[in-house]
């Protein structure tokens, strides 16, 4: 057992758990988050994706000691004074997804994307989001939901 | 106990009832389908359930449009054992013909006695009442009230008679109209608990289950498979173990302690095993020599035997494919030492209902089951497997919630797949270039092991225990239904003579079952791919020559479309770029579509454009259709160019996502989807039928690019460059 003490969506928390504990297992459990999902495991198809410090990374295989001190951000976190993000919202007006199981890690990344970039190419967006698996084909429309994110203004 | 019927495939018509319109012929009650007992508010049944696929949309929207409500007051409640109808399974794009007519037409007869019972309360005509937004008015205006005062004295107990007609498409507001939001997605966006995997009782255990690491494989030590060590040591943990036969499954209080319990498990437990698999390398031999039964979906005319008279002669082979859910399958049960709750996000909650009363010994009565929402599955995964398993580890703790995960490697190694396909074709042509004699012969197993259908359950946990069956040979849903391994063997050209024959397997070293758009994805690419090699042989160009043999107007037209409103397809192709296109009418019977492919093509093949038209008849939700068609279209050219599970003579060695590499983000091309709307025709499944012709028209395109044909799936690098080696 060991001590972690790690911000959350803006909350300082503090948990006992094993050092090895995956950062993802945590949130579901511990935290009773929904918004990061597990897909595999192993980091390989990005439904579990958080920011850590601003950058996105599956949380899956990440154990908590490597967030020990860190700022984290899911899904859940994505929004600023209960308004959903200008992803979140474009993602519901283009009605992009399918099953959305996939979206939240997308929602993720895409979020890191434009803040780095904020009129990113499609080239860019695809780029951005290539670790991520949808099986249902939705991509297209994810893309377009993220052009239009990028062109809502007042980004947070 | 009561024996279980097995399901059939399709609802038997001629029960000697009248034929009430879709569902409404097995759940013949209004009471089934509606409820106005809640204030401001219509609670819609329906026994389908969402997969991704936006049907609790659609449904809405044929509710509010026939009732004249908006969308936020009308209520669709999923399947459940609890209340509303019996509608089997969520399979075969079927949701919108059989539980949207059955949702329509119950909504225009509440809506008729409502009128009826708001005219007598006025005193005026019914012809004079008026609906708008649910609220009734008069001739003059006057408003007179709502649905859920006129329908108080209203009983819904009662069955549909068929006392008013529908609506005419002109008078649906909502229907093909712009884009309605999806009632699920929010939820999906805004990390709001939905899933299944969100759902967590109170007090819930987590279980896990060991699978065997093939498929015949048995316990080294069968009389302790579990090390007594181990179980002592599992002991101070709260961690309990279930042994029965070749299932063996643990529950902990916490998830971790289960992962952990199971990774020793994983370690602890040896297994003999026997190789029972074909050679991945020699699928092709392995299909046409393996013991099969034999059904002819169609003999028209004269056959056309091996060697004198044939033109052209070619197989088509595609490997076994896996759903590759992106979410992990999941069930949660609670057994309560009589009665049986299960949580679960199978395609079809009656059918699975009906599997565990055979494997567990109880009484469909004694089984509640709920659908919660997964990820897309895409056909039979291990969605039922894992509701069992669940069920098997809840009655191991009476009282107490047992919530179990599948892994990764248990999604792409343990869940049924879609079957390997070998099509062999051949044809005749004529002196003036037409095909006379047509010969579609194939060898497959079957496409459907789910459960409901056998008098054995189908389920993997339940084939594992001690006195466990085997799991059934997979079967295929008669031509009536659509066929299964010979769905779309018939194609939709008149040649005056056309033969199909269909061999299905009657060994079953991999289990297989229904995987979308079953055996038309193979089928399709087949006849295709063919039909351009007969082109190509005859010098014709491939759009006139398939036009030459097509008689069908919403077949031409499709077709038409596509082609018509393509930007590039009329446009000079440049160096290594290849155009290709293919069409289909989904089972025959159900939705049109067309495909226009453009590719630039080297040893590997870049997917630069898809146009795809398709005609389901009247839309209900446009930018539904939409969504369908184009992820039908992504994950139909992920199959063609990527996929294929991959085995050795002993076990499938598909484990993760590195084993499984499907489409990604960088991959998608530009896509056109064009709806052609028919107001007036039956509106038609979306979901299923773009696979096959994007199969045909990449592997056109390919060829166009190239001059290379290749006619095994998937169109890989291997695979290319195998053919660009080939003697011509």
């Amino acid at each position: 057992m060991q001590s972690f003490k790690i911000t959350i969506n803006s909350k300082q928390i503090a948990v006992d758990l094993p050092e090895k504990t995956a950062l993802l297992s945590m949130l579901r459990n511990e935290l009773g988050l929904s918004g990061p999902k597990l897909g595999c495991g192993e980091g390989e198809c990005g439904a579990c994706m958080v920011l850590v410090n601003g950058k996105p990374q599956t949380s899956c295989n990440l154990p908590l000691w490597a967030v020990q001190g860190q700022e984290v951000t899911t899904l859940e976190g994505l929004g600023q004074d209960g308004r959903p993000h200008a992803l979140q919202q474009a993602f519901m007006e283009e009605n992009a997804g399918q099953c959305g199981y996939c979206l939240s890690g997308i929602l993720i990344s895409a979020s890191a994307l434009l803040r780095q970039i904020p009129l990113p190419t499609r080239a860019q967006i695809c780029q951005a989001l290539d670790t991520h698996l949808c099986r249902c084909g939705a991509h297209e429309r994810i893309i377009r939901a993220v052009q239009r994110a990028a062109k809502t203004e007042g980004l947070p | 106990m009561s024996a279980v019927v097995p399901r059939g495939f399709t609802v038997d018509r001629n029960d000697g009832r009248k034929v009430l319109p879709g569902n409404l012929h097995t759940n013949r009650k209004l009471l089934h389908w509606l409820d106005f007992s809640q204030p401001d508010l219509v609670r819609v049944f329906t026994g389908k359930v969402e997969l991704g696929q936006g049907i609790l949309t659609a449904l809405s929207i044929v509710a509010a449009d026939e009732l004249d409500l908006g969308l936020e007051q009308v209520r669709i409640i999923t399947a459940s054992t609890l209340e509303g109808p019996d509608e089997g399974m969520t399979s075969s794009s079927i949701s919108v013909q059989d539980s949207g007519s059955a949702i329509r037409h119950a909504c225009a007869e509440v809506r008729f006695l409502a009128i009826q019972r708001a005219a007598v309360m006025h005193g005026i005509s019914v012809n004079d009442v008026h609906i708008d937004g649910g609220s009734f008015s008069g001739p003059t205006g006057l408003v007179l009230g709502d649905y859920w005062q006129f329908l108080k004295g209203v009983n819904l107990d009662r069955e549909y008679e068929g006392l008013s007609n529908p609506k005419p498409a002109s008078q649906l507001k909502l229907h093909g109209r712009g884009k309605v939001q999806r009632i699920d997605l929010p939820d999906k966006v805004l990390g709001q608990a939905r899933f299944i995997h969100d759902l967590r009782l109170p007090g819930m255990r987590h279980g896990r289950v060991l699978r065997t690491p093939s498929v015949s494989a048995q316990l080294t030590n069968a009389q302790q498979p579990v090390p007594a060590s181990v179980l002592e040591q599992w002991s101070k943990l709260s961690v309990r173990c279930v042994v029965d036969g070749r299932f063996i499954g643990i529950t902990a209080a916490n998830e971790r302690d289960a992962d952990a319990a199971l990774a020793l498990l994983r370690q602890q437990v040896s297994w003999t095993e026997t190789g029972s698999l074909p050679d991945m390398h020699g699928l092709a031999d392995f299909l046409r020599n393996a013991p099969h039964e034999t059904n002819y979906p169609i003999q028209k005319g004269d056959g056309l035997g091996v060697g004198e008279g044939v033109s052209l002669a070619r197989d088509y082979l595609k490997p076994y494919i896996a759903h590759a859910s992106i979410g992990l399958c999941c069930a949660l049960a609670q057994w309560d030492g009589q009665c049986l709750q299960v949580w679960t996000h199978s395609q079809g909650i009656q059918n699975l209902r009906d599997d565990l009363t055979k494997a567990l010994d109880l009484t469909r009565e004694a089984i509640v089951m709920r659908h919660v929402e997964g990820a897309g599955c895409y056909g039979h995964n291990g969605a039922d497997d894992v509701a069992f398993d669940a069920a098997l580890l809840a009655m191991a703790h009476p009282g107490e919630p047992v919530r179990v995960v599948w892994s990764r490697a248990d999604e792409l190694s343990q869940a049924p797949l879609g079957s390997a396909h070998l099509v062999s074709l051949r044809a005749r042509l004529t002196d003036d270039g037409r095909i006379s004699h047509w010969h579609h012969e194939l060898w497959a197993n079957g496409y459907s092991s789910r459960p409901g259908r056998a008098m054995v359950p189908t389920l993997l946990g339940a084939s594992q225990r001690a006195n466990g069956q085997p799991i059934p040979l997979a079967i295929n849903p008669p031509l009536a239904a659509g066929g299964g391994s010979d769905r779309n063997a018939v194609p939709g050209y008149s040649f005056e003579n056309t033969h199909a024959v269909n061999h299905r397997l009657t060994v079953m070293p991999i289990r297989t079952s229904a995987m979308r758009a079953l055996g038309a994805f193979a089928n399709v690419f087949a006849i295709e791919s063919f039909m351009d090699e007969l082109a190509h042989l005859s010098g014709q160009d491939p759009l006139q020559f398939r036009q030459l043999h097509m008689t069908d107007p919403r077949s031409l037209a499709v077709l038409d479309a596509v082609v018509n409103r393509s930007t590039w397809w009329h446009q000079q192709r440049e160096e290594g770029v290849g155009h290709g296109l293919a069409w289909a009418r989904y089972k025959n019977t159900s939705a049109w579509c067309a495909v226009l492919a453009r590719v630039q093509a080297s040893e590997t093949l870049r997917v630069l454009n898809l146009d795809v038209a398709v005609d389901v008849g009247r839309v209900v939700d446009l930018d539904g259709v939409i969504n369908q068609t184009e992820g039908g279209a992504l994950q139909g050219m992920s199959w063609t160019l990527k996929e294929a599970v991959q085995f050795d003579r002993t076990r499938i060695t598909t484990q993760s996502w590195a084993d499984y590499p499907i489409l990604r983000f960088s991959e998608v091309p530009e896509l056109n989807i064009h709806v052609l709307d028919q107001p007036d025709q039956p509106s038609l499944g979306a979901g299923e039928s773009v696979q096959g012709p994007v199969a045909a028209a990449l592997g056109n395109a390919l060829f166009n690019a190239l001059g290379v044909r290749v006619r095994q799936l998937p169109l890989s690098q291997d695979h290319i460059l195998q053919a660009l080696n080939e003697p011509a």
